[in-house]
């Protein structure tokens, strides 16, 4: 009943010196640390920059839609099927098709093996959901093909992201999907992400164009701005070379002109039609657009055929630099929105680590005070087990390499006040049944069996609240709900093996006496 | 032996009327939400330079023609508070802020901290914590419905509301900001708060089995007070731990704690004014606990 065996008062004492050792390795160098983990600090105690980026997928569709009209318009045109009326309205597309061939036409898009109307296997759907009324044909973006677009340019979005956050080298970044349209970027350290923020706000999405007089050019015309917002000129619609085609890009000065521009190298195929339109265009403008601004429009001298050239720009030099690595990572598919942000800068973090290590341990400090005037030798009992309960807590958030927040601090703190809960409940539950009972070892163990429904029910009923916390919190308050639940486990561990086998070794002793607690 | 089965009617009756009052309070006067649920911008500024004051900082804003803002003192003498409501979450919005404050107040600023939460997410987040908040309730009368009876169930979830609203209705009261964090303290609250109630209510289910010819109302007061050396012990140490947040834990936690430490206050006394009284009502007797056992 009351004794507990070598064993397992060996192996008790070994876990818990072992999470103390671990706890400790918090306070180490990690060289001569006894293990190589962790706790990682949150971002509101170490500084650093939490971004929320949304992909506005909007232009994405928009492409798709054209893409999709100029590939029924060919697909049409070679089976020889006539047509009418093609075209894109309210993100659909609509053509009208002689009656004879409807059944013929609806057969194409419905085909599960086809092209035109691509079927998803895994989702049983359609990219495009076909509707005919009469002789018009009205094809919208399926559910599963909008997710297929938001998943796809999601991908490539992280992707570019990523490259671009590494190339301005800061420290640890993590980059995570959220959803399928969204994008978590978390920079600890940065205390300024303005450099980052304007680097993820641009799309980089890079055109060589020549700037035309000719309204009647065979590709079209748009009326472009310049960069600087003081003029615009007239650019052919016709794409000449894009960012796609470039191998590299750097930040350089111009001997001659003393002034900073973005030197680039084309890949192969760049570099033969950037040498042929150069050569063809002598004396023409050429303008190169960026995310639909002009940058600069040289005027043509030479032929170019080294697949070399250089933007020139009004740039500073962090400017060229910035360009460049736009350049360098590549365009994103679809413009970036920064739908939330947080910023902490590292004084700050560090303040609340120290607040929140002040109120722990004054927490502590005060609940210890209270036990033991309240308690006694009993008290002591809890004390110690609350100690040992931190060093748990702590050493299991180490082992997991969990993530500690300023609210899980609080969490930690609120542990330290409702962890010797479970305590008081067994004490006064033995001081009940020692009235009864005249054997303390009895009544200790009547105790013990009679308070654990209680504590159990009391510590789930915490647990719900934690887990659904966990769920549905984000961020900081996330690392409350951990704390807050690992406290539960370490809590009920302690006072279930260190607690009772030391009230038990000091009920054992003591069983004669008659005001046991 | 204290007789608080004396009281129940006048602390129903008090405690029903804080609930009114809250709920009013919540209809008319309504939360101060934070930028995590409203939106907008928040900034906390340290500055160096002490002839920067309120009124100077608010003078350099009001320039800048952010609409509404508002701007306090946080904990020290140089920090200061910013909250702006428009919800401008364009890339460089926070740097024209910064660059129009060092032009008219000079340089010795110190951004400590910078949210920006835009409409979207701030109404996501706001549904997130309602959810989060009715889930857990939801969880908590399963919980005790499978563990006791549906009285008591009930009895507990009334007593979890009461917590919540009147909670709700003091910050509501005193303006509070109701942030992210807040939830949280919710959240736990509706922890304790069931936690408490439920060493109660297993004495007197115990009791119930023990004692066949004691009314329910007795039985009641007999639980309370077994159980109230416990109750008071906890209640003390983790207001201890609370109230050492509050005044050591640095300014972000300070309404956290705050709501935690309203909740515990509340918590205790509605698991013995409030889940206590609705056995009595719906007379609970040793019946209600056998069909249980049987079963």
């Amino acid at each position: 009943m009351l004794y507990f065996s070598k064993l397992r008062i060996t192996l008790v004492s070994l876990v818990s010196i072992f999470f103390i050792f671990i706890a400790a390795s918090n306070f180490q160098n990690p060289e001569d640390s006894f293990i190589s983990k962790k706790i990682n600090l949150g971002l509101d105690l170490q500084g650093g920059s939490y971004l929320l980026l949304e992909i506005d997928n909007e232009p994405v569709e928009i492409q798709k839609l054209q893409n999709t009209t100029t590939v029924i318009r060919n697909f049409l045109k070679d089976k020889k099927i006539s047509f009418n009326d093609l075209r894109i309205e309210d993100k659909k597309i609509i053509f009208n098709i002689p009656s004879d061939n409807i059944e013929l036409v609806q057969s194409f898009f419905l085909d599960k093996e086809g092209d035109i109307n691509p079927y998803y296997f895994q989702y049983k759907s359609h990219q495009f959901d076909v509707n005919i009324q009469d002789n018009e044909f009205t094809l919208t973006l399926s559910k599963y093909g909008l997710i297929e677009i938001k998943t796809s340019s999601q991908d490539q979005a992280i992707e570019i992201v990523r490259r671009r956050v590494d190339e301005v080298g800061t420290n640890e970044p993590n980059i995570l999907k959220r959803g399928n349209n969204r994008i978590l970027v978390e920079l600890p350290g940065l205390d300024d992400p303005m450099r980052i923020k304007s680097l993820l706000g641009k799309t980089a999405n890079l055109t060589f164009r020549f700037v035309t007089q000719n309204n009647n050019d065979t590709f079209g015309t748009e009326m472009l701005q310049f960069e600087d917002g003081t003029s615009e000129a007239m650019v052919s619609k016709r794409i000449i070379l894009n960012g796609e085609n470039l191998l590299d890009a750097q930040p350089q000065m111009n001997n001659q002109t003393n002034e900073t521009v973005v030197s680039f190298t084309l890949d192969r195929v760049g570099a033969k039609r950037f040498g042929k339109a150069t050569s063809t265009g002598i004396g023409k403008q050429l303008a190169i657009v960026l995310d639909g601004k002009i940058v600069s429009a040289p005027v043509i001298r030479d032929t170019i055929a080294s697949g070399n050239g250089q933007i020139s720009g009004n740039f500073t030099f962090q400017s060229a630099t910035d360009l460049a690595l736009l350049l360098r990572s590549g365009a994103l598919p679809a413009p970036l929105n920064i739908i939330e942000e947080r910023t902490v800068g590292p004084d700050l973090g560090q303040d609340s680590i120290n607040a929140g290590v002040i109120a722990l341990m004054i927490g502590f400090l005060l609940v210890i005070i209270f036990m033991f005037v309240k308690y006694r030798i009993f008290g002591l009992i809890a004390n110690i087990t609350l100690l040992i309960n931190l060093f748990f807590l702590v050493g299991i958030l180490t082992l997991f390499e969990a993530t500690l927040t300023l609210p899980g601090i609080a969490g930690i703190i609120l542990t330290v006040g409702m962890a010797v809960d479970a305590n008081v409940l067994i004490f006064e539950r033995i001081k009940e049944e020692c009235k009864k009972e005249k054997n303390n070892i009895i009544a200790f163990d009547t105790g013990y069996v009679k308070s654990k429904t209680a504590i159990i029910d009391a510590n789930i009923t915490t647990l719900i609240a934690a887990v659904i916390l966990f769920f549905m919190g984000s961020g900081p308050v996330k690392g409350f709900s951990v704390t807050l639940a690992v406290g539960i486990f370490t809590t009920l561990f302690s006072v279930y093996f260190i607690a009772r086998m030391l009230t038990g070794l000091y009920v054992v002793r003591n069983k004669e006496k008659t005001e046991l607690i | 032996m204290i007789n608080f089965n004396k009281f129940y009617k006048l602390f129903n009756l008090i405690s029903l009327s804080l609930v009114v009052a809250s709920v009013l309070l919540l209809f008319f006067k309504g939360l101060n939400f934070g930028v995590d649920f409203k939106g907008g911008t928040l900034i906390e500024l340290r500055s160096n330079d002490k002839n920067i004051n309120v009124t100077s900082l608010r003078q350099s804003f009001n320039k800048m023609k952010l609409g509404d803002f508002n701007i306090k003192k946080f904990g020290n003498e140089n920090d200061f508070l910013i909250k702006i409501e428009k919800k401008d979450t364009s890339a460089n919005a926070i740097e024209v802020i910064k660059k129009d404050l060092t032009s008219s107040l000079g340089s010795s600023f110190n951004f400590r901290r910078v949210e920006n939460v835009g409409p979207k997410v701030s109404s996501e987040l706001l549904k997130s914590g309602i959810i989060a908040i009715a889930l857990s309730l939801a969880a908590m009368l399963f919980y005790i419905w499978i563990r006791f009876e549906w009285q008591f169930s009930l009895g507990a979830i009334l007593a979890l509301f009461h917590d919540v609203i009147i909670t709700l209705g003091l910050f509501s009261l005193f303006s509070l900001e109701i942030n992210l964090s807040i939830v949280a303290a919710v959240l736990t609250i509706v922890g304790y708060s069931m936690n408490d109630t439920v060493v109660i209510y297993d004495r007197v289910r115990e009791n119930l089995r023990k004692f066949s010819d004691i009314k329910i109302y007795e039985l009641t007061n007999i639980s309370i007070n077994e159980t109230l050396s416990r109750t008071i012990i906890t209640s003390a140490t983790t207001l201890l731990a609370l109230v050492s947040i509050y005044l050591f834990g640095g300014e972000i936690l300070k309404g956290f704690s705050l709501a935690m430490i309203m909740g515990v206050v509340f918590g205790t006394y509605s698991s013995i004014y409030i889940a206590n009284p609705i056995l009595v009502k719906l007379r609970v007797s040793q019946k209600t606990i056998l069909k249980e056992d049987t079963e």
